[in-house]
């Protein structure tokens, strides 16, 4: 999963400070792994440098100063061009597709249109192999089919999410 | 035989066939909600969506098996709605061939006399059409099965003789409803591949309606076809 895009697009709902941030992205997406303070830091200093966030205000008291972080256009177009690029297909990316899927959902962008996206590029994926079967020896066909058997399975999760996508919806809004 | 009775000169022309708006509801449920579709001669299409989405019901359409509410299905020179339905049977008995995921066999009749039915009811004398009939079983792989009767057989070899059946008139249309929906896997791909082949060998279309991946991997493209409306994902992601 891209840590940057995931926090520029949480940012896309209005100005937050790293704390924020870290606690919106461990509520949506950090069920297992929540993201270390270091992780945010580092990642937004990366996105400050590349102009893709700007320091809305800073606020300074007893503590260390705190920064307020807001997305800048670049930022929105980053966002929205990697939402509309299809991940690479491969086994475990879920969580990738899940977070796009809920952040699309969050941003008011077209999550059905993305898993259509998807669904079109794992099915590219499986036509080669498919092919690949067709003219094979044995241990072609049986590599060819342990992957065609993980494109299924996401394929199939990606059927299932956009049947539930309006109840996704109500989730995320919530 | 064409609804004319002549051999069709467009059959190499394309596309093979297209459907524009197609409308069609059942009481006051929409199945079909402006549907376009079209395919080219040796194409594959795979037909996906959910259940209840309106999949059977685009292919009924298109195969002039029901007639859509509005819209406009064209084979060659053809409209499809436009014509009775003696015509219409015609077509789909020589231009058109059918396989569903069961039932399609007459049980009364052997395996070979399954697959040249169809040619006999186009008029093929009994001995020239059980010879192609034969042929057609060599190539699905189950010629040895040709005495036994449906009831006889496994899904997969039953599967692989209403295959042999549906391309015996060397149709210009193959409409294929979840054909290997009861079938094991292995049993199923060797099913598609045969199915595949041949009818690019012969430059057949074929729309195959399934909701498993796997088996639209076996197409050229596919179209996803939700609450009634068709998006054609090659046309989406140009």
């Amino acid at each position: 999963m891209s840590i940057g895009h995931t926090l520029l697009g949480l940012l896309e709902s209005g100005p937050r400070h790293g704390y924020d941030l870290k606690r919106a992205f461990d509520e949506h997406f950090g069920h297992d792994r929540p993201l270390h303070y270091g992780q945010v830091y580092s990642t937004m200093s990366r996105l400050l440098k590349n102009g893709l966030v700007e320091v809305d205000a800073v606020e300074t008291g007893a503590g260390p100063e705190r920064k307020r972080y807001a997305i800048t256009d670049a930022g929105v177009t980053d966002v929205a061009q990697w939402l509309a690029r299809p991940e690479k297909p491969e086994p475990y990316l879920q969580s990738t597709l899940y977070t796009k899927v809920v952040l699309a959902l969050m941003t008011g962008r077209n999550a059905a249109e993305l898993l259509d996206t998807q669904r079109a590029e794992h099915l590219r994926l499986m036509r080669g192999l498919t092919e690949r079967k067709r003219g094979g020896d044995l241990a072609d066909q049986l590599i060819c089919d342990h992957a065609l058997f993980h494109l299924d399975a996401d394929l199939r999760w990606l059927e299932l999410t956009a049947a539930r996508l309006d109840k996704l919806a109500e989730t995320v809004a919530a | 035989m064409t609804p004319e009775g002549s051999s069709p000169s467009y059959r190499r022309g394309c596309p093979q066939l297209a459907a524009e708006g197609l409308r069609k509801a059942y009481g006051p449920t929409p199945a079909l909600d402006g549907a376009d579709f079209s395919i080219h001669p040796g194409e594959v299409v795979a037909v996906m969506g959910p259940s209840g989405s309106g999949k059977s019901t685009l292919l009924h359409c298109l195969a002039g098996i029901i007639a859509p509410d509005s819209g406009t299905v064209r084979y060659g020179p053809y409209e499809l709605t436009g014509l009775g339905d003696a015509q219409r049977s015609a077509l789909r008995r020589s231009d058109f061939g059918f396989v569903f995921q069961f039932g399609q066999l007459v049980p009364e009749l052997t395996a070979l006399e399954n697959v040249a039915l169809p040619l006999r009811l186009n008029g093929t004398k009994r001995k020239e059409a059980e010879r192609q009939a034969r042929e057609w079983l060599e190539r699905l792989e189950v010629d040895a099965a040709s005495g036994q009767r449906p009831g006889e057989l496994s899904g997969g070899q039953g599967q692989r003789i209403a295959v042999a059946r549906a391309l015996a008139t060397r149709p210009r249309v193959i409409f294929a409803d979840e054909p290997t929906g009861a079938l094991d896997s292995l049993n199923g791909e060797r099913v598609l591949t045969l199915l595949t082949d041949a009818a690019r060998d012969t430059s057949a279309a074929v729309v195959l309606v399934t909701h498993e991946s796997r088996v639209a991997a076996y197409s050229d493209r596919e179209i996803v076809v939700r609450d009634g409306k068709v998006k054609d994902m090659l046309a989406g992601l140009r």
